[in-house]
Order: structure tokens, then sequence, then C-alpha cells
């Protein structure tokens, strides 16, 4: 166990970002689920009793009939506003006089940087190009996660769930959105803390070793299959998640709202982002499989 | 004194007063305020609903701009002179090594902190009717403040951003159709020479117009891009009725199937 190794890796600068992104999606994560299941609690209490439900004022916050429902921005926000201005300035100062910012050697093209990673934010597409050509893995994957997350709100058809947090209400959804920032996340952790010289992986601990070789072969589907094996991983992948999205009769209620071309599309970047993704990279990992689709024009 | 012309003609309104009239006429009557309703939902400056996130995100990018602009003063893009400039900021500018360190990491939590704006919208279900666009809007400026951030890497010239931006720009070689080793690229002639990659750096390597080009675009081109959707960004929350919730709760049974 080589704890000088891992001090190196979380210390680096650059990288105590992460340490705060991850502290950050935790705790706010758990302050928003909080509010979630104290919310769906309300709901089955109203729905057991229609005659509340005609009266309570519907949020989980205390309430009084003889409350102003409204209340003046000057003082009332903007002193919470001035308030977290203030915090977040002391925050970055003290941030910026414990740590200095990074600066290394001039720029040398003649010497490469031994792992040469990418800004943290981006390292989640550079570690996907283990598992994919850079044209899938550049460009068309960053376009489709783009793409895919402006469509967002026009695939989710339920009214259920606006502006106040739920779990129970927007399962699908919520599950969906959380695999994909689950996936960014962890790209950008293995990324970050696992990759080292030569972008191999080492385990936490590990010695990061500049002479470390990897005699690994890897294999690809036979070319003869041409595109049967992701035409059928698409049709199997796109089933599950129609068992998954009509499980309940709440989500059969939602997915009758669903119209055909909103449910396509919603499959489409669910089935190649959420699933295919990740299988790719299980394939790579537990199997060596570099290539499930291989034509003379470009590789998959 | 509060009686002068002067006064009045910046002031406008006596601040010291706390009637609801005048505390209206604080916010409609400021500039800077006037993206304010004067009045909101008593339950939506709680904290617990929005976390602050999107209005931290904000500030963050005025502090960005503020210490981004007074960097430009000891900054020069070139290949001779960019990382002599760091290493003076560093060691001789008073405050300098500060205002450097303010800048990027100030760019750093503003990534964390629009992230986690986009899971609290995501969170709350804020994206939905009637404010479908103004989440397109909002995935624009979360990839424009990656952008920002990346366009900023290179600019100290020195190896971190040098193999970070050339890991990062290598990738466009692969563009389909528009780079030279991408699918069908050279095909459609394309080559080194003339790709999108090509395009980026203004040169077939990272060298010095893709600095020249990396700054101009850091500090004119996609703050400004940025500022313009900022600006549709709260334009929208305001006529959609300001922040989305806490909104009283919906009923399964109450949902029209």
């Amino acid at each position: 166990m080589d704890f000088g190794q891992i001090r190196e890796i979380l210390s680096a600068p650059d990288n105590v970002p992460i340490l705060g992104l991850l502290g950050g999606v935790a705790f706010f994560l758990w302050y928003g689920l909080r509010q979630a299941r104290a919310m769906d609690r309300l709901a089955v209490q109203l729905e057991a009793d229609p005659a509340l439900a005609k009266t309570h004022h519907r949020k989980t916050h205390p309430h009084d009939d003889a409350w102003e429902p409204e209340v003046l921005v000057w003082p009332h926000l903007l002193k919470v506003e001035f308030l977290a201005a203030i915090i977040v300035t002391v925050l970055l100062l003290v941030w910026s006089l414990a740590l200095n910012a990074p600066l290394e050697e001039p720029a040398n093209p003649n010497q490469t940087m031994n792992p040469a990673k990418a800004p943290w934010y981006f390292v989640g597409l550079q570690e996907l190009l283990v598992y994919f050509d850079p044209w899938f893995a550049g460009v068309v994957l960053p376009l489709l996660i783009v793409i895919g997350l402006m469509l967002f709100p026009y695939l989710d058809a339920s009214p259920l769930g606006t502006g106040y947090y739920t779990l129970r209400q927007r399962k699908v959804v919520l599950v969906s959105f959380g695999a994909g920032f689950a996936i960014w996340l962890a790209a950008i952790v293995v990324g970050t803390f696992i990759r080292g010289p030569g972008w191999m992986w080492f385990w936490p601990g590990e010695t990061w070793d500049h002479t470390r070789q990897v005699f690994e072969k890897t294999r690809d589907l036979p070319a003869a299959l041409g595109p049967v094996p992701v035409i059928a991983f698409y049709l199997l992948a796109g089933w599950l998640i129609h068992k998954f999205v009509t499980r309940t009769e709440l989500d059969r209620r939602i997915y009758a709202r669903t119209s055909r071309l909103q449910y396509l599309t919603f499959q489409f970047f669910a089935i190649t982002l959420l699933i295919g993704v990740p299988l790719k990279i299980f394939l790579r990992l537990a199997f060596r499989i570099k290539y499930v689709w291989v034509t003379p024009w470009f590789n998959l | 004194m509060k009686k002068t012309q002067l006064w009045k003609s910046v002031f406008r309104v006596k601040h010291d007063r706390t009637d609801t009239r005048t505390r209206s006429l604080a916010v409609l009557s400021n500039v800077f305020l006037h993206l304010h309703p004067t009045r909101v939902n008593r339950d939506a400056v709680r904290y617990s609903y929005t976390w602050g996130m999107g209005g931290i995100s904000a500030y963050l990018f005025l502090v960005l701009l503020f210490t981004g602009a007074l960097l430009m003063f000891y900054y020069h893009p070139t290949k001779f002179q960019a990382y002599r400039d760091i290493l003076y900021l560093e060691h001789d500018v008073p405050f300098g090594r500060l205002l450097r360190n303010m800048h990027r990491w100030g760019a750093h939590l503003m990534v964390i902190t629009v992230w986690l704006h986009m899971l609290r919208v995501v969170l709350t279900g804020a994206y939905k009717k009637p404010r479908e666009f103004n989440w397109v809007v909002g995935v624009g400026l979360l990839v424009l403040t990656l952008l920002l951030s990346f366009t900023g890497y290179l600019l100290p010239d020195d190896q971190l951003g040098f193999w970070a931006v050339t890991v990062g720009t290598n990738m466009a070689r692969a563009t389909p159709l528009v780079g030279h080793e991408g699918p069908f690229g050279p095909q459609l002639g394309m080559t080194p020479f003339n790709d999108v990659r090509f395009g980026l750096l203004g040169g077939s390597v990272v060298d010095s117009n893709a600095l020249l080009r990396a700054y101009v675009w850091h500090c004119i081109g996609i703050p400004v891009i940025l500022l313009l959707l900022l600006g549709v960004h709260f334009w929208r929350v305001r006529k959609d009725g300001g922040i989305s919730g806490p909104a009283p709760l919906l009923l399964d049974s109450e949902m029209k199937d």
C-alpha cells in the first residue's frame, strides 16, 4: 500500500475540486431526497383523506392561514442573496489563500506529459476513449449527451412533481437522470484517481509504475455478424426498459400520456447512453472486447 | 442631505422607510434589482428549495469577469510572453497570486455549482411546462461554462494546459465528416490542414495561433454569448412567474389521463 501515491493524487490542486464536487453531490442528494420523502409521505396521507386534501395547503412547510402568502423581496429575498454572496466570497478567498493554482513547466511539445489528462470535468470523456474510438467518445457521445439533456423536458410527459421534491411520482425520470449523472461522475473518478501513466489501471494505493507494460490482447465480435449484435442489444435493452417504464399503475398512466415519438426518442437515448455505454465498458473490462461492430468505414 | 436635488436625482426613493410601497419601489426603480419582482411566495425564499445554486453560479460568473479583467492587464497571449506573465503575476504583482487563484478556483467552483443547479432543477421537476425551453437555454449555459473553463486551461501555456488541450483537440481529428481521421472524413477531402481541428487551433498543432484563439474565445467570444443566454435565462424565469416552487403537491388521483 503506497500511501504517498494516494496523497499525491488526492492533493494535486486540480483534483481538490473533485472532492468538493463529490461531497456536494452527496450532501445535496441527501438534502433533496429527504424533502422528497417528506412530500411522498404527505401524498400518501392526502390520498387517504380526501377531506383533508381539499383544505390542506399541500406543502411540507409550516403554514398558517393568517400569514401573508407573499413577502417583500426587499428585504426578505435580497437579504438571503446578499448573505449567499458574502459566504461564497469568503469561501473562495480562503480556498485561494490556502491552495495555489497549479503551474507546471513551460509548454514543451517534445516532452509528453504522462499521464496527460484533460481538465477534470472532461476527464470522463477521456476515460471513455478507452472503450470507444475517438469519433464516438470525443464527438458523437458528447453531442448525444447535450442533445439528450436538451430534449429531457420534452420527453417527460407527466405533470406530477412540478415544482416540488418527490421520488415516488417521478421514479422513471429520476432514475434515468440519476443513472446518467452517476456514469458521468464515475468516469471522472476513474479517470482521475485510477488512471496512471499510459492511462493504465492503478488501484488506489498502487504505485504509479512508469515502466509497466500491459500485454493484453483485445478481441472483436466477428465482423461477419455485422450489425446483428448491436440490433439485438437494442431490442433486448428496449424491452427491459419498457418493463421498467410500465412497472406500476402510476407508471402505466404516465406511459399512456407519452406520445409514440416521445417514447421512442426516450428509448433511443436511454438504450444508447444509460445501458449501451456501461455495457460496452463492462465488455471491455471483463472480456477484453474492443469492437462489437466492425465495418470498413468505422468500428464501434 | 436627503432633501437635496442631487440625492433625489440619484436614489429617487426614500430607503429608510419600512412601508410596503417604499420597499416595493426600492426594487422596482433600481436597475440592478428590477430583475426581481417586488414580492415572492413566502416559501420561495427558503434555502431548502433552490439551494441557491443558480444565483451562486451567476455571482461566480461576475467574480470571474472581474478577476479575469484584472488578469488581462498582466497577460499577453503570445508564446514568448504568456508563461512569463504568469510567473510575473505569481511573484511580483501585488496580490497577483491571489488573483490567479481566485480566477482558477472560482471557475472550478462555478462548474460544480452549475452541475448542482441542474441536479436541483431535475429533482424538483422545475423544467416542466412552461419552462422547457429555459432548460434548453440552461443546457447551453452549462456547455458554455465548460468551454470557458477549457479555453482558459491553455492560457498559462504550461505543460498541464498544453497537453490537456492537445488531448482534447486531438479528438476533433476524429469528427465524422469534418475531421481527417473521422469516419468519411478522408473521403470528403479532409487533411490535417483543412479539417475542423485546424479551424479550432489555427494550425495543425497547438501553438501560438491556438493560444491566441483560446484567448479571444475565452475573453470575448464565449463570455459575450454566455451573457446573452444568461439574459434570456433570467428573463424567462421572471416571465414564467419567478422560481418554480415550492409548489403545492399534485396528487396522483388528480392527474388527468
